[in-house]
């Protein structure tokens, strides 16, 4: 089995040293009907560097604006997304800083593939090579003749000028890296005469479609070949390159960045409704800075073990009791471990084994659930409840409402109510409120045996706590037996498979899709819902290469002014 | 226009950058301001206005930040007392409130949104261009950078500030980085005797210039809905272009110019005393940005919408003890979140003293420059969209009058925004903001 760090190095051989000089005639693109524009997530951008020019190219501190989560997803809340000044600002040091080093000593005589006359001067022949090769790889397609020439120019005249080949290469490669062909996945379509109103992607944006979406990463020289060659838009060619993703090792980097983003890791939302883990540790001493490094990539190894090296059902998550864990965490979870020095130093990571006896069950006990949808120095069972819906069961809880006087009911100084379960009983009398937190707590109370660092605890204030519950009419007392109500729902079947189509696409599934998609949750649920099915099932289907211009962001600036 | 944007792009490659060790230097008579301060001695050139805003979330204690009396002799009451040294050069706005128009209440963010950008969205996904940087692009295209935004709380969500209509614009959390970004290796101090021209950074404005060149072509190709979001990559293209032309070209003398110590990295986090560091500064490196003229246009925010700030030891922050601390049955109100509003307002102060501390003639860089602060709810206890207070700071150069406190009871919060735009004498700003919270009307009681 191979679990990656977050940050290992990558293995493979840059592709720009393999890849095939782009072809220089027709682009498909050119004559077709929808052109979109979806930005390149930092993550996707420093994967692509690497991918192509090795893992050696340093790449510093790419952040740019955080993402509006949309219908639960990131990925959708991207294509609204465009590249700011400051944005482009760093985008454009970071160009100088990555061409700067691909033409550095270490790297220029294993990337460039050409000697060029001189140093001194241009070179148009090793120019043009080198630019062709990697403006496919870095725009996804083939650069047009004249386009390529632009590039071509650019680097000559910069040669020219500060009489340095090195000096003018550089120019032509940060003119590309700063490209909105770069920055943003250009996604290319014609209009589809089966499904008015649908747009079937042409072959490199399917190509762009599957790579990102089962790899996270730019599409690979064989992908771009098959997209060249058409065999992309055949079926036998498109089960043959689903095949060979789905059985390449970096699924995990795809799987991963998927369940980030369903599960809202990282930090990287603009709802204020999720906020990155913050954790008083002055309140919870065991909540060290390992802890919380360490609780995300818990949750990621768990998944990825379970759906991916051991291909177990996703249901079984909430209810395994597999998991890894570092000393830091065990502290936490107070079990035993080794220590790190006695694991052997630099990879701590220790697979464990809760008994039936321990509090701790599937991925909702873990830490990085329990502490995100916390207080930073006490617990909120309506923000996990509000969690559990909206991430695991894709149901939307609407805002609380305005002018709530929430004093009344929540003196946690209070002799005549004590837990948080009491508090909450009579803030949901408020008829106002009522609605939600009648969906939101009875769920969120269940966890109350754990604390905001996911501590046990069988008491709050001297008070027994209690953690019965129920969920769409089914009663349960305690995680134990909520994992289970959660394993058998429907709705997390449903819910993990819409997340699915609608992280890859990038849009909401239309009306036809959604059929499908029920069909296809039908299905999983008797034969197992297994990531390699799931994720063949979506990439072998023609929708997936569809697009929809989205409707949902209806412009309403026009009339601010 | 300059000598370099009136080249294009490949003119500029063959004849200026082999040649780029000029140097330029200015007749000495322009390195002086005018015996008052405000316009450069040679041309009479005004100094520059600027404009900047200060986000502080979750309001004011009801009724006790209220004065007694509206215009300009009014007393300051208790609450808001942390502001006296500045009652002179400020203004406060009361009574006004957001309307939602049928629209969910996201709370704390559609009244921040509303008083920047004119709009209630339907959700808290969309956000449109702010008015700030429709002042910038009046004032500031002459700086370096077109804005700043900032966060004292280690937020890059927390800024309110948007470009366009697709989404808000990324606040720099670093103290560390963006003094590197000001007055790192590119910055040219405007005092400096002779100036060199970096053949390094001419290259780079061509290659922009190149980009530049691909806009007709992919403006053409994409769906409308995507071409506004291509049209503002462009915009950012053009404002890169133009900050690289900035740094070839001798700055004008600025004499309150000088660059900041440079400090360590604060410990950024949510509670007091870390957002007061990191207020501090930021003021200290927004101010000398001023002052240096690299820009005309700030925003400062501290965390996001929901204002997680906390006092060290306490399991509580503001945002939860707004609607967790019982009223004091003796008084009449929230002690603690009283308390908490304090402090804001301490670091709401400390921050435009450091504009104000930094002199130019006779006058301070405050006066030449109007400071926004807003908050998300009039009362955020109860999500209020009623009773909102606004402060302004400065007269941006003799645009504004000081001093007063006005009270538009029940009148839209856009009138503050509306105000400060017609200040700034920004084009069609005759009225601004949609349904119900639009406004033609502003304030013309500190209007000059």
């Amino acid at each position: 089995m191979r679990l990656q760090s977050p940050h290992r190095r990558r293995l493979f051989r840059p592709l720009i040293v393999a890849a095939a000089l782009a072809g220089s005639a027709l682009l498909p693109w050119q004559a077709q009907a929808g052109v979109s524009l979806v930005r390149l997530t930092p993550e996707q951008y420093l994967r692509t560097i690497h991918d192509i020019f090795g893992a050696s190219i340093r790449v510093d501190d790419n952040k740019v604006e955080p993402g509006f989560r949309d219908e639960g997803l990131l990925a959708i809340g991207d294509r609204k997304l465009t590249v700011g000044s400051a944005e482009l600002e760093r985008y454009e040091t970071l160009a100088q800083e990555i061409a700067g080093q691909v033409v550095d000593a270490k790297h220029r005589a294993i990337l460039l593939g050409c000697q060029p006359k001189s140093e001194d001067n241009a070179d148009d022949a090793c120019a043009t090579e080198f630019l062709g090769k990697v403006g496919l790889l870095l725009f996804r397609r083939p650069l047009a003749a004249a386009e390529l020439q632009q590039y071509v120019t650019t680097g000559r005249h910069g040669a020219e000028q500060m009489h340095s080949f090195n000096t003018g290469l550089v120019a032509a490669l940060s003119e590309m890296l700063v490209s909105p062909q770069f920055l943003f996945r250009v996604v290319r379509s014609t209009s589809d005469a089966a499904h008015p109103g649908k747009l079937q992607l042409d072959a490199y944006s399917r190509a762009a479609r599957l790579s990102f979406f089962l790899w996270n990463a730019t599409p690979d020289r064989e992908l771009l070949s098959a997209a060249q060659s058409g065999k992309l838009m055949t079926a036998s060619g498109l089960q043959q390159q689903v095949d060979r993703l789905l059985n390449s090792p970096r699924l995990e980097d795809g799987m991963r960045t998927f369940f980030v983003d369903m599960l809202a890791f990282g930090g990287l939302d603009s709802d204020p409704g999720i906020d990155a883990l913050s954790i008083d540790t002055g309140f919870y001493p065991k909540f060290t800075a390992n802890v919380q490094a360490d609780a995300e990539e818990q949750t990621l190894r768990t998944i990825v073990d379970h759906l991916l090296y051991k291909n177990k059902d996703y249901r079984d998550l909430f209810t395994t009791r597999d998991t890894f864990l570092t000393p830091a965490l065990a502290a936490l979870y107070d079990v035993p471990l080794p220590r790190q020095q006695e694991l052997g130093g630099a990879v701590p990571w220790v697979p464990y084994h809760f008994s039936d006896s321990d509090p701790y069950i599937g991925i909702l006990t873990q830490v990085s659930f329990l502490s995100l949808h916390s207080h930073p120095g006490r617990s909120s069972p309506t923000r996990r409840g509000k969690a559990l819906r909206e991430i695991f069961l894709c149901q939307k809880v609407p805002p609380p409402p305005g002018n709530v006087d929430f004093s009344l009911v929540q003196n946690t100084n209070d002799p005549r109510y004590k837990t948080v379960r009491q508090r909450l009983t009579v803030h949901r009398n408020e008829p106002m409120c009522a609605g939600c937190h009648k969906i939101m707590d009875p769920i969120g109370l269940s966890f109350e045996n754990f604390d905001t660092a996911a501590e046990y605890r069988a008491s709050e204030n001297g008070a027994a706590i209690d953690a019965s519950g129920d969920l769409s009419g089914k009663p349960f007392v305690g995680v134990q037996q909520l994992a289970h109500v959660i394993h058998d729902d429907p709705a997390t079947t449903s819910c993990l498979i819409n997340r699915a189509f609608s992280y890859g696409a990038q849009r909401k599934p239309t009306a036809d899709e959604q059929s499908w998609l029920n069909g296809l949750q039908v299905q999983l649920s008797a034969s197992g819902v297994k990531w390699r099915d799931l994720m063949r099932a979506i990439t072998l289907n023609a929708d997936f290469y569809s697009d929809v211009v989205p409707t949902n962001y209806a412009k309403t600036a026009s009339s601010s002014r | 226009m300059s000598a370099i944007n009136k080249l294009s792009r490949r003119s500029v490659m063959r004849g200026m950058i082999g040649g780029a060790a000029v140097t330029v230097g200015l007749p000495l008579l322009e390195c002086f301001l005018n015996e008052n301060g405000t316009a450069y001695a040679a041309t009479g050139k005004t100094l520059t206005p600027c404009f900047g805003t200060w986000f502080f979330g979750l309001g004011l204690t009801p009724k006790l930040w209220v004065p007694t009396q509206t215009g300009n002799k009014y007393t300051l009451p208790e609450h808001i007392g942390a502001l006296a040294p500045l009652q002179a050069k400020m203004n406060l706005f009361g009574g006004m409130q957001v309307f939602l128009d049928g629209k969910v209440n996201q709370n704390h963010i559609s009244g921040a949104q509303c008083q920047m950008t004119g709009i209630v969205t339907r959700t808290g996904t969309e956000y449109n261009t702010s008015f700030d940087t429709m002042i910038a692009d009046q004032i500031g295209k002459r700086s370096r950078f077109r804005s700043l935004e900032v966060d004292c709380m280690g937020d890059r969500r927390g800024s309110w500030s948007a470009r366009g209509d697709n989404g808000k614009s990324p606040a720099e959390i670093s103290a560390v980085a963006l003094y590197q970004r000001i007055f790192g290796a590119e910055f040219r101090d405007p005092n400096a005797a002779n100036f060199v021209p970096d053949p390094a950074v001419m290259l780079r404005h061509s290659v922009l210039s190149a980009v530049s060149e691909q806009r007709a072509d992919l403006m053409q190709q994409v769906s409308a809905w995507d071409r506004a979001r291509l049209d503002e990559y462009f915009s950012s293209v053009r404002d890169l272009e133009q900050k690289l032309q900035i740094e070839l070209e001798k700055p004008a003398p600025l004499p309150a110019c000088t660059v900041p110590q440079k400090e360590q990295e604060p410990e950024t986090g949510q509670l007091i005393d870390q957002v007061a560091k990191s207020n501090r500064l930021f003021a200290q490196l927004i101010a000398h940005a001023l002052a240096c003229g690299q820009t005309q246009v700030f925003n400062v925010s501290r965390g996001s919408s929901l204002s997680p700030l906390r006092e060290r030891g306490q399991t509580s922050g503001y945002h939860q003890m707004t609607h967790e601390e019982p009223i004091d049955p003796t008084l009449g109100y929230q002690i603690k979140c009283k308390w908490y509003a304090e402090q804001q307002l301490a670091m709401l102060r400390d921050f435009v003293l450091t504009l104000d501390s930094i002199r130019e003639g006779d006058g301070t860089l405050l006066d030449r420059t109007v400071v926004y602060a807003f908050t998300d709810h009039g009362e955020a206890r109860l999500h209020s969209m009623k009773n909102y207070m606004a402060f302004t700071f400065g007269s941006g150069g003799g645009r504004m009058k000081t001093g007063y406190y006005l009270a538009d009871e029940g009148g839209a919060a856009t009138r503050v925004g509306l105000t400060i735009m017609q200040a700034f004498g920004l084009p069609n700003s005759d009225s601004w903001a949609t349904e119900t919270n639009h406004v033609n009307k502003p304030f013309r009681e500190v209007l000059a």
